[in-house]
């Protein structure tokens, strides 16, 4: 096969070079050459990122669908014994391209909207980008932890510089939560490092740890992704960093962010501990089905828009947690289905949120009503996102949905059935908020000459109906490519798991 | 020609919705109905060339899951169960079009509302053709969306939009069941198309398995769950507070989805699944239950209600009741019957009442009705002719008839059958099956009598205004009328006569010999004989006692009698009797207060777990105890961290920054290399 060498770390890097040169031009500039720079730096963002996504998709041409291992491997000594060490699987070649995706649509939806250090906000965006294909394409553990956690710094900016009112009290929400995971899953890499005495993750996935030891080493890798997916009871940052956050970073936040915890949960806790996974799958389902019985019914009761979507995330995130730790393959592959499709939907949920907020700057539910009379492309695209959070079949949000209830069922009816509620709640805070919003009469005088969505908003969103559909109608396009590494992972863990452990619990 | 049949109205309404605006309305309207019409006609080749010629049909579209075990594909399975109800979804269908021509002739979004009753024609469509559970979900759930839309459609009316998310949510109660029906059923047969789940089914019969804290008989389960999603398509007892309220919608949606079509997707269910229910006694003996229980609830709320659409509601859901009463008692062929004949003479009478309504100017209160038969001859006469077929009118033992005559009174009887061969509740079903024909008869009358008859009783101006429909709309129920008279009588034979075997082909379940005392025009025996030799020979199973056979027709005219006495020689008792009753009229007239008890049950009690699990569990517990706390507890940081303003936020990112090279400094220094 003819790949570009070292594709991955072009992808990878490719957002940051461009941040780099918006760096130096904007540091160099004085006076007009800095208004130049900031009328300038959407474009050059926007072409970074197109860039960076054709060259995904490139990556994706030259994927072996069928081969569950590692491709476009990169490996370099770095100091130590660590290694400079880059490769993808299906699982992180589809969040990479999520990932890629989204960008693009980020830089759209800003234009012209974000009139504060234009610049700098660019560049946040371009380094959390490359940050983000790091934690993917990352093969060493260090390296991992490093893109892993430098990733919160261009969030906190995002939030804190261009973010609502009490953005301050949502980045230090923010701040709190995700230290105490990191300092956890800090203590556990390194004690991996030292008992493992490599930091190769390749070398990791096949190391054999010791039960006991498992135990605290998933509780480590536990605390920080729970807090990053996030789970009940650790999920009140959400829906604070949601409302304080500018549109972007709220579909860049749920679209790609909250995954890296699922993508932790699949790369490390799974494979690297599976007898501690099975040992604690019971409290997981447990927190799962809190989580989306708990989260829908506070999401029906939400007053703003952006909060009411971020407790639906955190209703759906509950889903995904299912599927991975049914640890079978349909479970897993609803999973990361239901990821690659809750990126896509509430991103996309944002960005609706963001239409009418660019106009009205306000989230309130109250403030609207009635706007199908004044925005029927609006209106129908609105609905087209509220099926797909719903889950109705045809779209995509269905399949992740389904297939993990299909994962829990085969463990157990319980977390079916609980799950199941999600079906019912789901429906009611999703369509009251479009009743509330597009529905009724116009009674908000400020909503009279209101306009409907224009081209830009169109293109923005054009890709997003696009992919929720056509994942809904034929979900193989996703299903296959993440296949034969689930596969193997499932098989992996099935021999890996002490057969005390599966007698205790059966 | 089967792919166009179920495509053509999706195509359809993806250029009247996309493009409607561009084309115009007028466009909009004929490429809808264009397709529909064309899908109807084809519909009726596809019926000879299944029922009639044998050539069942599989067309596989495209795979859609495909994930480990779990397989489902896009296909086309058209056997006989299927080209039945493709006639009755896309003849109605298409009439529903054209009389929408003249009732929405005044409304400004017509491109959409075609555009959304072609949606649902191809869910419906989806629905019906399904070769697999998950593909029947998508259809369910497509045309659940497709009645949320519609009932909404006026969305500038809060009653609407209120009743259009009553409608989804309830149906979603509903799939909830559905949905774990098919997981079960996943889990137990290691499939999801219908061939190898019906064809294991028998191997699996006394398979138990864990479910919640109990264990239960596999089949007897996954029925009974996939029997609640019928519950909640069918607006069947409990789950029946959504569809009285639809009525909010435009009456052509009516008349389509709440009458003829969507509503009828649970019976399709349980007798599609018949080979399950077949096996699972007391799950059959539930549907029978709840059938019957709603055949009963809805008739006594309709015989009080005032508005016109609300009477016709409770109506259907009565009817459906009967429909679930045959199949929860192995009648999936009287049941289907039923349907059949159902969706003519329903859609008929909703239509009828759309004409009345519009040639009202939009009244629906029959209080505010009356005498206007001179004023709409056509739509009286097309009235009568629904109500007739509705109430079941026809002489016992002969083939003369109308449509409701043959499928009503075959579940009736098949009920008093079912009692004699000592099927749990056929008694009861049949006396159920008769107090209910009883109300039918009369609040069918009311209605009639009550709209076109006596004394007017609205402002004279709308009277004076008041006008015959166009011949958009007159034209379907003229068609409708003629299938009101005639499909009873020219399909009984196939549907439940002395045909069916040929005709059904293993399409559903049926008796071996499910002869009934309603035999098919060309059937030779003499029918006097029948009715004579079934009272002797009772155990024979196939026929039913003189009095039997002559009950459903005597209470309709009892039925008739009163309607008369209290609405025509008395004319106002009825309303004098409303009035004066203290506990029953309400009662009725509050449809059993289930609106009320659902609202302050779970209306409400979702809306107090909510707040409670807002305010109370996340800000107060896991707030208050986690990231508050902590900022309490360091009190001075926090004072400090709240007068940050923007550019110190820099300094996090500095921590942050420390604690990482913090990090890789260990690394280096502590040699991971060096550890070996």
């Amino acid at each position: 096969m003819n790949t570009l060498p070292h594709i991955l770390s072009l992808i990878t890097f490719l957002p940051l070079l461009g941040a780099v040169v918006l760096v130096v031009f904007r540091m160099s500039a004085r006076g007009e050459d800095a208004d130049v720079i900031d009328r300038n730096a959407p474009s050059v963002a926007l072409a970074t990122s197109l860039i960076t996504f054709g060259m995904s998709l490139w990556a994706l041409m030259d994927f072996n669908m069928a081969d569950p291992g590692f491709q476009f491997v990169e490996k370099a000594n770095w100091f130590g014994d660590m290694s400079y060490h880059l490769g993808v699987d299906g699982i992180s070649l589809s969040l990479i391209v999520l990932t890629t995706f989204l960008m693009p649509l980020c830089f759209i939806a800003s234009w012209g909207v974000v009139k504060k250090r234009v610049t700098e906000y660019m560049v946040a965006f371009l380094v959390l980008e490359t940050l983000m294909i790091g934690v993917f394409s990352s093969l060493d553990i260090v390296l991992f932890y490093i893109f892993f956690e430098a990733g919160l710094i261009p969030m906190f900016l995002i939030i804190g510089v261009w973010g609502g009112a009490e953005r301050v009290y949502a980045a230090f929400k923010f701040f709190l939560y995700t230290l105490l995971g990191s300092v956890l899953m800090l203590i556990a890499v390194v004690a991996m490092i030292l008992t493992a005495g490599t930091t190769d993750m390749v070398a990791l996935l096949d190391y054999d740890f010791p039960l006991g030891m498992q135990t605290w080493l998933w509780l480590g890798f536990f605390a920080s992704f729970a807090v990053k997916m996030p789970m009940w009871p650790v999920h009140t940052w959400l829906p604070d960093a949601h409302v304080q956050a500018p549109t972007a970073g709220s579909v860049i936040l749920a679209g790609v962010l909250l995954k890296m915890g699922g993508y932790g949960f699949i790369r490390f806790s799974l494979p690297m501990f599976p007898d501690a996974s099975q040992t604690f799958a019971p409290l997981v389902f447990t927190l799962s089905v809190i989580a989306i019985i708990y989260t829908s019914l506070v999401a029906f009761r939400q007053t703003d828009m952006k909060k009411l979507i971020a407790y639906s995330s955190v209703a759906h995130m509950g889903f995904v947690t299912i599927g991975i730790f049914s640890m079978n393959v349909i479970g897993v592959q609803g999973a990361m289905f239901q990821m690659i499709s809750h990126g896509i939907v509430s991103g996309a949920l944002f960005l609706i949120v963001g239409v009418i907020y660019d106009r009205m700057h306000t989230r309130e539910i109250a403030a609207y009503g009635g706007l199908a009379q004044r925005m029927p492309v609006y209106a129908t695209i609105f609905m087209l996102f509220t099926m797909a959070n719903v889950g109705l079949p045809g779209t995509s949000g269905f399949i992740g949905e389904f297939l993990t209830m299909v994962g829990g069922y085969q463990v157990s009816s319980w977390i079916a059935f609980g799950a199941a509620f999600g079906v019912i709640l789901s429906a009611v805070y999703a369509l009251t908020l479009y009743k509330k919003v597009i529905y009724g009469t116009i009674t908000n005088a400020k909503l009279e000459d209101i306009s409907d969505m224009v081209r830009r908003e169109v293109i923005t969103f054009s890709p997003l109906v696009i992919a929720t559909i056509v994942l809904g109608v034929w979900p193989s396009l996703l299903t296959d490519m993440t296949g034969p590494a689930v596969e193997a992972l499932v098989e992996h863990i099935a021999a890996a798991v002490e057969p005390s452990i599966l007698e205790g619990m059966q | 020609m089967y792919l166009l049949i179920v495509f053509g109205p999706l195509l359809g309404a993806l250029i009247a919705g996309l493009f409607g605006r561009i084309l115009g309305d007028k466009s909009a309207q004929l490429v809808t109905t264009g397709f529909l019409i064309l899908s109807a006609v084809l519909s009726l080749f596809a019926f000879n060339q299944v029922a009639y010629n044998g050539h069942e049909q599989l067309i596989h579209v495209m795979n859609w899951f495909a994930v480990g075990d779990f397989q489902a594909a896009w296909a086309l399975r058209v056997d006989t169960l299927t080209a039945v109800m493709l006639v009755v979804v896309t003849f109605v269908s298409s009439l529903v079009h054209v009389y929408s021509w003249g009732y929405m002739a005044d409304d400004p979004h017509k491109a959409r509302f075609f555009a959304y009753l072609s949606f649902f024609t191809f869910a419906m469509l989806m629905l019906v053709t399904a070769n697999n559970f998950l593909q029947m979900f998508f259809g369910w759930e497509g045309v659940g969306l497709a009645s949320y839309l519609l009932i909404g459609f006026w969305y500038k009316k809060p009653e609407a939009n209120a009743a259009a998310i009553k409608a989804f949510v309830t149906n979603r109660v509903g799939d909830f069941g559905f949905a774990l029906g098919i997981l079960t059923i996943f889990a137990v047969f290691g499939a999801l198309d219908f061939d190898t789940v019906f064809g294991a089914a028998h191997d699996n019969a006394a398979l138990v398995i864990p479910f919640l804290w109990m264990q239960f008989n596999a089949i007897e389960l996954i029925a009974f769950l996939l029997f609640i999603g019928a519950m909640g398509k069918s607006a069947q007892f409990f789950l029946h507070v959504w569809l009285p309220d639809a009525m909010e919608g435009p009456t052509p949606v009516s008349a389509l989805i709440h009458a003829a079509t969507m509503v009828t997707a649970g019976v399709f269910l349980v007798a599609r699944c018949a080979p399950l229910f077949e096996m699972a006694p007391h799950a059959s003996l539930f549907v029978t239950v709840i059938g019957a229980m709603t055949a009963f609830f809805a008739a006594t709320v309709g015989l009080v209600q005032n508005d016109i659409k609300r009477v016709i509601a409770y109506s259907t859901c009565s009817q459906l009741g009967y429909m679930f009463m045959a199949g929860g008692l192995g009648m999936y062929d009287a049941a289907i019957f039923h349907l059949f004949t159902h969706a003519f003479f329903k859609a008929l009478l909703f239509l009828g009442a759309g004409s009345v309504i519009i040639g009202l100017h939009h009244e629906q209160d029959m209080r505010k009705m009356g005498g206007i038969a001179k004023k709409m001859p056509l739509t009286w006469i097309f009235m009568i002719i629904g109500t007739i077929a509705l109430t079941g009118v026809g002489i016992p033992g002969t083939s003369f008839g109308f449509a409701g005559f043959f499928s009503k009174d075959a579940i009736i009887e098949g009920a008093w059958e079912a009692g004699v061969a000592g099927t749990a509740f056929g008694y009861q079903a049949f006396w159920v099956g008769i107090v209910a024909a009883l109300m039918t008869s009369f609040y069918s009358w009311r209605v009639i009598f009550m709209t076109f008859h006596g004394t007017y009783r609205g402002d004279q101006h709308t009277f004076d205004h008041a006008h015959e429909s166009p011949r958009s709309m007159l034209v379907p129920l003229a068609l409708l009328s003629a299938g009101a008279i005639f499909a009873g009588v020219l399909f009984a034979g196939d549907f439940i006569g002395d045909k069916q075997a040929g005709f059904w082909r293993g399409a559903t379940v049926i008796e071996a010999v499910a002869d009934t005392s309603h035999e098919a025009p060309d059937a030779h025996a003499v029918p006097e004989q029948h009715a004579a030799a079934s009272a002797e020979d009772h155990g024979g199973g196939h026929h039913v006692p003189t009095w039997v056979a002559w009950s459903p027709f005597v209470v309709t005219l009892i039925g008739f009698a009163i309607a008369w006495f209290m609405y025509i020689t008395r004319e106002g008792l009825g309303a004098r009797m409303a009035a004066r009753s203290r506990y029953v009229h309400p009662f009725l007239y509050n449809k059993w207060y289930f609106d009320e008890l659902y609202d302050i049950v779970l209306v409400r009690g979702a809306r107090k777990l909510g707040d409670l699990f807002w305010k109370g569990g996340d800000q107060r517990i896991i707030d208050g105890f986690g990231p508050n706390g902590f900022a309490a507890a360091t009190l001075a940081g926090a004072k400090r961290i709240a007068k940050l303003q923007t550019g110190f936020l820099y300094h996090y990112a500095f921590v942050m920054l420390i604690g990482l090279v913090g990090f890789i400094t260990w690394i280096l220094v502590s040699g991971v290399s060096g550890g070996h």
